[in-house]
């Protein structure tokens, strides 16, 4: 495979420690202090970042950019720390990042930010971001991004991906029960949703800072406020389930019995 | 070119600057923000040109050791007549947790639990004062003209250096690279070149391995040396260059503090400011400032005069806040933040050489701070100032960074300052601390009301020299055989001696209540937030492990601000746990040995480490 263009969805969280307070304010719910908590670039979003910079040094040409959503003067705070781990390029949009941002609202700002890359090329696109955020946990927002990028090959709770010289790609997901699926896609664009994956946190490099920080302290010093208003949400409706599942604690039944259970209970 | 014997000479990555600045504490906050002003004219184009970068303005690096700006500071109370210089139309509101000053009081503290140890002076001033006493505690009718500081305001220097370094890097004029600590300055002689990163992906000694990141040279025609009075690029100098004769090092005390969202219906206001002194023992003073929304800034302060071998500032700071006086108002609160951190007590008498060729030092390693007034932060940004426009002045003449054009532009400005009058007036005030603390009260006293004419006489010893045996402080209060019986259940327990001896001296136990009053650990987790970064080698460690095994007062163990020194199971040296450490480095000075080939130290190092605080609050 040739040059990769990565996209890395991240935003910045409290620092692991601090006491979150939430609290409702004249613009809505947020954390307490928000803007006085320290910050790090969220745990999820980090791994991702760093397989990126991994993938793209093993691929000569590549570019990895970092789209982020966070108050900007905190973010570029963070990003002193962030920037000395990883070579990336940074895409700001400015706007709260305490998690109480409706996530379809963040992936659409998130989207808008990624269409709006100057030589990105979507053929090429590989979107990363977390699989869960340390402060949304609802772990929708990767995929309404992909979704609203068009892009469908789509896998959740990645640990590792091995690019294949056609090509393709064989990704290592996590799924239920602790066990992992092996896939293969034929190549870009894909979504990767990161776990943990495989490396460690990379030393601080301070020639690596200062290259990164001299291309994207304009990003943050430009950066437009996001529009996170929620005019362009409406509830439709809430219900509760039409069905609902009766647990039952029951030993030794036979395998056929509880697949034949199962699928009647489906058909019902 | 030499370098620091900690850092082993293998290749390693160079950068080149024109500035290089160690540390982002209040003083680098002046420098950078003075020079900042200057490096660019009105019509965008650069002032003065980059040497490094030709064509663009001056590069300007500042390196800070915290994982972020701001970790790891102090709440203050100050004048601020540097800041509000640098700042004249300052809105504090726009700085969380700064207000100005309402209210100042000194209170005297009686002992409601009689296990105090009070001279005679103080035990004569609790019965004379018992009648005017409210809760064990006399406010006192005025506050001396030398300690007030009102008009003054308050602040957590965390949420200041946050607001200072966010200014700044808006500028796009300077940048702080907060996580990176540096090694040491890279030495020509007795010139400096630069600075060396701390090595990275080594052993806990300091050793490489095939995955190992040496630290980077970053090479600049001028360091500025602003990393306090633990930092390593400032000791190494001291070390390398010596002091100027007559000067010493030889005082300091830790401060610990936390932060306390106070109880509903507490009665003191936003901007009250209460001096104490007299408990828990007559050597620890007591500070607290009270924030806007019912939050403050409390803690003490413990000499290296208080001569106690197991001088433990946590549980001293809980009994501290035990007082009546204090905690009928603290009861109820919920601790946010704590921390610790050394000072450098000996003020201008430890002021090491300024400037030579490539490098210029400032803030409280500098000599700044004021010992009678207890004023350092505003001392500090205000040696930064004058720093900041010697660079701007020697820039833009065209002039080199050598020993001899910062001594005539920066160190000209400090002789000329109100920083120099007033450390000359305070240079001798505690002098008095040196034999004894009621020696030392009147000697501030004394300086204090008469502006340095009269001062109380002493020679201040080194911290290694004047701490006493266990036996010796005890003596009359433990017999010297239970001492012995104390120490070899503690040693079975592995645990320090402190709250053993501390319990059979008549303190109670602290009621610890899981929300102010928690375990010194807790501190670590709920206040501190600890965390360190892997990868970076033990930065505490003990010159001579002999000196160690021979040691029976441990001072190091006792007096950690974050249990992260203890005892050794199998003898030798202290171990050393490099995610507990909240790098005040108060083992440098609370160590009773001296290191066998420089009598000067302690047996104690202190290099350079990552990690530390996660707290901006404090």
């Amino acid at each position: 495979m040739s040059e990769l263009h990565i996209v890395v969805c991240g935003s910045i969280v409290p620092d692991p420690l601090q006491t979150l307070a939430p609290m409702e304010g004249p613009t809505g719910w947020a954390l307490k202090n928000e803007m006085m908590l320290p910050a790090v670039l969220d745990p999820w979003a980090g791994h991702a970042l760093y397989e990126a910079a991994a993938l793209a040094k093993k691929h000569p040409g590549s570019r990895v950019w970092l789209v982020s959503l966070a108050p900007k003067a905190k973010l570029q705070q963070v990003m002193m720390a962030v920037s000395q781990k990883a070579p990336f390029e940074l895409v700001v949009a400015d706007g709260p990042a305490s998690g109480f941002t409706d996530s379809f609202e963040t992936a659409r700002v998130l989207a808008g930010a990624i269409k709006g890359i100057a030589g990105l090329d979507t053929g090429k696109l590989l979107l990363f971001g977390g699989w869960q955020s340390a402060s949304r946990g609802s772990g929708a927002v990767m995929q309404m991004v992909g979704e609203m990028l068009g892009v469908t090959e789509q896998f959740q709770g990645v640990d590792k991906l091995t690019l294949r010289d056609d090509g393709s790609m064989e990704v290592k997901e996590r799924v239920e029960g602790g066990a992992y699926q092996i896939s293969v896609v034929s190549g870009a664009p894909a979504v990767f949703g990161w776990a943990t994956g495989e490396l460690p946190e990379p030393p601080n490099n301070p020639q690596i800072g200062m290259q990164n920080m001299q291309k994207n302290m304009p990003a943050l010093m430009q950066a437009k406020p996001a529009d996170l208003s929620g005019s362009g949400l409406k509830l439709s409706a809430v219900a509760v389930p039409q069905q609902r599942r009766e647990t039952r604690v029951v030993k030794d039944v036979p395998v056929d019995d509880m697949a034949r259970e199962i699928v009647e209970w489906l058909k019902a | 070119m030499s370098n620091s014997t900690d850092t082993p000479e293998v290749p390693r990555a160079e950068m080149e600057t024109d500035i290089v600045c160690v540390g982002f504490g209040p003083a680098a906050g002046g420098f950078l923000t003075t020079l900042t002003r200057g490096l660019m004219n009105e019509d965008g184009t650069p002032a003065v040109e980059s040497a490094a970068m030709p064509g663009m303005p001056p590069q300007v690096i500042c390196y800070e050791r915290a994982d972020d700006i701001g970790f790891g500071v102090s709440g203050v109370v100050t004048r601020g007549r540097a800041i509000r210089a640098s700042f004249p139309d300052l809105d504090l509101s726009q700085i969380p947790m700064a207000q100005e000053v309402t209210d100042e009081k000194v209170v005297y503290l009686g002992d409601p639990v009689g296990a105090s140890r009070r001279p005679t002076a103080f035990r004569l001033a609790d019965k004379a004062l018992s009648r005017w006493m409210e809760d064990d505690a006399f406010v006192l009718p005025y506050v001396p003209p030398f300690l007030k500081k009102h008009p003054g305001m308050i602040f957590s220097i965390g949420q200041f250096n946050q607001w200072v370094g966010s200014n700044l890097m808006g500028t796009g004029l300077a940048q702080i690279w907060p996580g990176s600590p540096v090694a040491a300055p890279l030495m020509e002689g007795g010139a400096v070149r630069g600075v060396r990163m701390a090595d990275q992906g080594v052993g806990k000694d300091g050793t490489l391995t095939p995955g190992s990141m040496p630290g980077m040279d970053m090479k600049a025609a001028l360091t500025v040396v602003a990393d306090g009075p633990v930092g390593p690029v400032g000791r190494h100098l001291d070390r390398e260059l010596g002091l100027p004769e007559g000067k010493h090092q030889h005082e300091w005390a830790i401060g610990m503090k936390c932060v306390v969202d106070l109880p509903e219906g507490c009665d003191w206001q936003p901007g009250t400011v209460l001096h104490t002194i007299g408990y828990p023992e007559p050597e620890i003073f007591g500070f607290l400032y009270v924030y806007p929304g019912n939050v403050a800034s409390l803690g003490i302060f413990v000499p290296s005069w208080f001569d106690n071998p197991v001088r433990t500032a946590y549980r001293y700071m809980q009994h501290w806040m035990l007082h009546p006086y204090l905690w009928k108002r603290l009861q109820g609160g919920t601790l946010r933040s704590w921390g610790a951190k050394s000072l450098q007590e000996s003020g201008r008498r430890g002021e090491p050489f300024l400037c030579g060729d490539g490098f210029a030092r400032i803030g409280e390693g500098s000599g700044s701070t004021n010992v009678l007034t207890g004023s350092g932060v505003d001392e500090a940004w205000a040696t930064g100032v004058m720093l900041g426009e010697a660079v701007l002045e020697l820039m833009k003449a065209g002039k080199p960074f050598t020993g001899e054009n910062l001594e005539a532009t920066y160190v000209a400005r400090r002789r000329a300052s109100w920083v120099e009058a007033e450390a000359k007036v305070a240079e001798k005030s505690r002098d008095g601390f040196v034999s004894s603390v009621v020696r030392g009260f009147i000697g501030m006293g004394l300086t204090g009301l008469t502006g340095g004419l009269l001062n109380m006489p002493g020679v201040p010893r080194k911290p290694q020299d004047r701490i006493p045996t266990i036996e010796d402080y005890y003596e009359g209060y433990i017999a010297q055989g239970e001492v012995r019986e104390i120490r070899a259940e503690c040693a079975r327990q592995g645990k320090p001696l402190h709250d053993a001896l501390m319990d059979r001296v008549g303190w109670p136990q602290i009621p610890l209540d899981g929300t102010l009053l928690v375990s010194h650990q807790d501190a670590l987790l709920m206040g501190g937030k600890v965390q360190a970064a892997p990868g970076y080698a033990d930065h505490v460690r003990f010159a001579d492990p002999y000196t160690c095994e021979a040691c029976r007062e441990r001072v190091c163990i006792e007096a950690c601000s974050g249990q992260a020194i203890s005892v050794n199971p199998e003898g030798g040296a202290p171990l050393f746990d490099r995610e507990k450490c909240v790098h005040c480095g108060a083992c440098i000075w609370n160590c009773s040995k001296s290191r066998p080939r420089d009598k000067e130290r302690t047996n104690v190092r202190f290099l350079a480490g990552s990690g530390g605080l996660h707290s901006v609050e404090n």
